[in-house]
């Protein structure tokens, strides 16, 4: 196809201009790409902040509230969830395992989290990734306390160490300390990128330890409280937590589960299943990513636009070698078709070239990104609208190519066969 | 790409020479042709020009004198507002314009004042461009494998050692050769000339136009060869002045 070596000789004597628009086109798709794939990943992540958890269960109240609360420790619980009700539905033939969570106190601004050894066992996140105790052991005895990666790394604790943990949820030291009960870190968790890094745990003991002896919301009076030497597990009896999460055993019994939860007699309960709960937070939180889309269209156009103008002010230093074609033949379709090619290998070498730079990229800061901002970015083929995104940069490059072709079949038919320099 | 109708192209290829109704051994003949680029501002009346097949004819004149404007009609760029342009059996003015592209990529042989060569192409390539874009005039090779008959053109006008050259390497008059040999490649019926010499030193003027002279001759084809330059004059069996035949002034 001779027009097609044409087009591409005639771009190889322009390196500069073809290398820069090339560059240019290529950095706007991978801009385009690469953000659906962040915008992909951001989402993916969040939505899979918890997995494998089919309900979460809490007192009656709003679900974005309780979502908040269980998942990413924001904000408190109005009402706590009576022990007997969480055993109920523990012991639920239909219910696979639960972790409960009994929340409401904090160490320096980080929330402590009292739970038992199934969270260890069956908590999931992003998919099918298990906490891991990274350094020590998951807790013991009812003052051991596990730490958040976030919580020893920013606060510099290791194993060993005695902390005091504050009542109710408060930066910095708050007004009651638990300080005649202090805890030591026995563990320290892996960081796993989403709010589990910020948080303590304890057990369930611990949190029922602390609060020992304390009546109407108050502590007991100095003197009057239990040496933390003197408690033993066996003497705490566990009364209430603030929620927990729940797998049953099949897709069926998880909206049983949650309608079963929601009419329970005993106590005003509510059921939410996080995935449903967090795709509602992300739209709500989501339109960011709409509004970076948006942007980088611009930038999208902005590359096009620099392919047009290199295409059209080389034109005139083309018209030579346009009366010279038309000269040996070609008629103004080929002329138009010869341009309109230019800029289709060009949009499509920047297409390829684009691709290329977002893939290498993100396998090369995939383990940095997942690390530093907990944003897992998957490396797959583009998604459906990544297609679209990528034709969409082909065919708006060929449409862009009539532009100076046009102008290049008026030059032709006005220069004739006399040559303007 | 050329969605011309292929029966055209092969009438054009498949006919050498068609007797035209006007005489018998002409090649090109005009017949009251008009022409203007704008409206009651007329560049060219030429009430009757033939020129007989084979031959070589030196058309002159001054700048502006419409000399470029002739060779556009009789290449078939432009068309004449009115009057017939017989060519090869073939009235041009009554072709349409993919047909009369086709016609001129099969059939003609052009050669510019200056800057004739596509400058990201090497030598060879330019030579067997013509053959390339139009698939009649790579016919007309009659088999010959297209690189075969760029190295035996070139090969002609003495140029075979510059064929992988850059065009961009090369001095002015192995330009025009190196132009003068694509115009000839696969023996094109008609050689248009327009200005080639006007960038090249006296000498290398008479040795160009003896190699076009002389080339034209073994193909058979008819030289029209344009200048204001009229000292190449006597070098030409025939001359036609523009200014005396066109009527306009």
């Amino acid at each position: 196809m001779v027009l097609f070596s044409l087009a591409w000789h005639s771009l190889k004597n322009r390196k500069l201009t073809t290398g820069l628009t090339v560059i240019s086109i290529a950095l706007s798709v991978a801009l385009l790409v690469g953000v659906e794939h962040v915008r992909i990943g951001a989402r993916d992540s969040f939505a899979n902040t918890i997995s494998q958890t089919d309900l979460i269960v809490g007192a009656r109240g709003g679900s974005l509230q309780l979502l908040l609360y269980s998942v990413f420790h924001i904000g408190s619980a109005t009402n706590n969830v009576q022990y007997t009700s969480y055993e109920h539905f523990k012991n639920h033939p239909a219910v696979a395992w639960t972790i409960p969570y009994s929340l409401g106190d904090s160490h320096r601004g980080f929330r402590v989290v009292g739970t038992t050894e199934d969270f260890y066992t069956h908590y999931r996140y992003r998919h099918d990734r298990k906490i891991e105790v990274s350094e020590g052991h998951s807790p013991d005895g009812p003052f051991d306390v596990v730490l958040g990666s976030d919580v020893a790394r920013t606060l510099k604790y290791k194993i060993g160490d005695r902390i005091v943990v504050t009542h109710g949820i408060s930066q910095g030291l708050g007004l009651l300390q638990h300080d005649d009960k202090p805890f030591h870190v026995t563990g320290i968790l892996a960081r796993t990128a989403t709010p589990v890094d910020r948080s303590l745990y304890v057990s369930l003991y611990g949190i029922e330890a602390m609060h020992m002896d304390w009546a109407d919301g108050g502590p007991p009076l100095p003197g009057e409280e239990t040496p933390a030497s003197k408690i033993r597990k066996e003497d705490l009896k566990i009364k209430q937590i603030t929620a927990f999460l729940l797998r049953s055993k099949s897709r069926i019994d998880t909206l049983r589960l949650q309608r079963e939860i929601n009419t329970f007699e005993d106590e005003p309960l509510m059921a939410i299943i996080p995935g449903v709960a967090l795709a509602e937070l992300w739209n709500t939180i989501g339109y960011a990513e709409e509004a970076l889309t948006v942007v980088t269209f611009f930038v999208l156009v902005v590359g096009l636009l620099g392919m047009l103008v290199s295409l059209y002010t080389s034109l005139n230093e083309r018209r030579r070698e346009m009366a010279i074609l038309r000269a040996l033949g070609a008629g103004p379709r080929k002329v138009i078709f010869l341009l309109v090619l230019e800029s289709f290998l060009l949009s499509l070498a920047g297409t390829v070239f684009g691709i290329a730079v977002v893939y290498s990229g993100a396998f090369l800061s995939q383990p940095i990104v997942e690390r530093r901002f907990g944003l897992f970015i998957p490396i797959t083929a583009p998604t459906p609208t990544g297609y679209v995104y990528l034709c969409t940069v082909i065919a708006a490059g060929l449409l862009i190519g009539f532009v100076p072709a046009v102008k290049a079949y008026r030059n032709a038919l006005a220069d004739g066969l006399s040559i303007r320099v | 790409m050329e969605g011309a109708s292929p029966s055209a192209a092969e009438r054009a290829a498949g006919i050498p020479f068609m007797p035209s109704s006007i005489s018998v051994k002409s090649a090109v003949c005009l017949q009251d042709v008009r022409f203007s680029y704008r409206k009651n501002r007329p560049v060219l009346d030429i009430p009757t020009l033939t020129i007989g097949q084979g031959e070589s004819v030196f058309v002159y004149g001054p700048s502006g004198s419409g000399k470029t404007t002739l060779l556009g009609l009789l290449a078939g760029i432009l068309r004449a507002d009115s009057g017939s342009i017989q060519a090869l059996g073939h009235d041009l003015s009554r072709m349409s314009s993919s047909q009369r592209d086709h016609f001129r990529g099969s059939h003609i042989g052009y050669i510019f004042q200056m800057f004739n060569l596509i400058p990201y192409l090497t030598v060879e390539e330019n030579i067997g461009l013509p053959c390339r874009l139009d698939s009649a005039r790579r016919q007309r090779l009659g088999g010959t494998p297209l690189h075969q008959a760029v190295i035996q053109v070139a090969g002609r006008l003495g140029i075979e050692s510059l064929l992988k050259e850059n065009v961009v390497n090369l001095s002015v008059g192995q330009q025009q050769r190196v132009a003068a040999a694509r115009s000839l490649i696969g023996t094109p019926w008609l050689v248009i000339a327009d200005e080639p010499t006007s960038a090249l030193d006296s000498d290398h003027r008479e040795r160009f136009v003896e190699l076009l002279f002389e080339n034209c001759r073994t193909a058979g084809s008819t030289l029209i060869f344009v200048s204001h330059d009229r000292s190449l004059m006597h070098l030409f069996t025939r001359s036609v002045s523009l200014p005396e035949l066109n009527r306009v002034h």
